[in-house]
């Protein structure tokens, strides 16, 4: 399960209509912890926009500087959170993983979230969660997204 | 020095975030990664040997494949390598 705020889940699909008509990237921080029934519970803190390097091709594939990540990863570490996900967008696509998404695939355990952006306009959402131990038994697994509301204080 | 572990990774390093290593070079502090935790060694390097090509190392900021020496690079204990599995994508 995939657990964020509202304004996050806003942030991260604004993004995708930013950039369109090419693919959004981005980061998730956060919490990981395995629940009581061994769910896995992807917390996010926070979503940390990323630069798309494939600017050759970047209405249909995306690719984030490794120094870019070790610099989130840092101040992920700073602020006592890890990178557990991803995001980006599929401009006029749907939200599905695709086989490049699948093969490009390698941080086990984590979230990667695509949102569909058709005509500008954010769509579908969904999280898949990359399962398995290794490269040869990974697979994509259909996660659920919980998006929950800030609960601000009343006087 | 310190190697920061991915996320990913960590399970194979009792759960800990970085490992402390004693070395010379890249190729020394990789190899005592793996020497003290075997487990990680197929993560990182192929049957061939060689670094997965999804796996970035980075000493500092430098990206070990671009520089001169590659992993015959010299460290020293203020030095940090970050192993990085690269991310990418789309439809």
């Amino acid at each position: 399960m995939l657990k964020l705020s509202e304004p996050i889940y806003n942030a991260l699909r604004k993004h995708g209509e930013e950039t369109y008509p090419h693919e959004c990237c981005g980061v998730l921080l956060g919490r990981s912890v395995q629940n009581a029934d061994n769910l896995d519970i992807n917390t996010v803190e926070d979503a940390v926009r990323a630069g798309n390097t494939r600017t050759d091709a970047a209405h249909n594939r995306y690719h984030i500087a490794p120094q870019e990540l070790i610099k989130i990863q840092r101040q992920g570490r700073e602020r006592g959170l890890d990178i557990v996900g991803f995001y980006h967008s599929h401009p006029d696509h749907p939200a599905q993983w695709s086989k490049t998404d699948f093969e490009e695939a390698h941080w086990l355990g984590c979230s990667y979230v695509i949102t569909a952006v058709a005509n500008g306009v954010a769509q579908q959402t969904n999280s898949f969660l990359l399962t398995g131990t290794n490269e040869d038994d990974k697979s994509f697994e259909d996660e659920t997204i919980q998006v929950e509301e800030l609960v601000t204080g009343r006087c | 020095m310190k190697i920061f572990i991915p996320t990913p990774l960590r399970v194979y390093v009792d759960k800990q975030d970085a490992v402390q290593v004693e070395a010379g070079t890249v190729g020394q502090a990789l190899n005592a990664l793996t020497t003290q935790h075997p487990d990680l060694k197929k993560h990182l390097y192929s049957d061939e040997g060689k670094l997965r090509a999804f796996v970035n190392v980075y000493l500092n900021d430098e990206d070990v494949r671009y520089l001169p020496e590659k992993e015959a690079t010299t460290v020293t204990d203020a030095d940090s390598l970050s192993i990085i599995p690269s991310i990418a994508g789309g439809c």
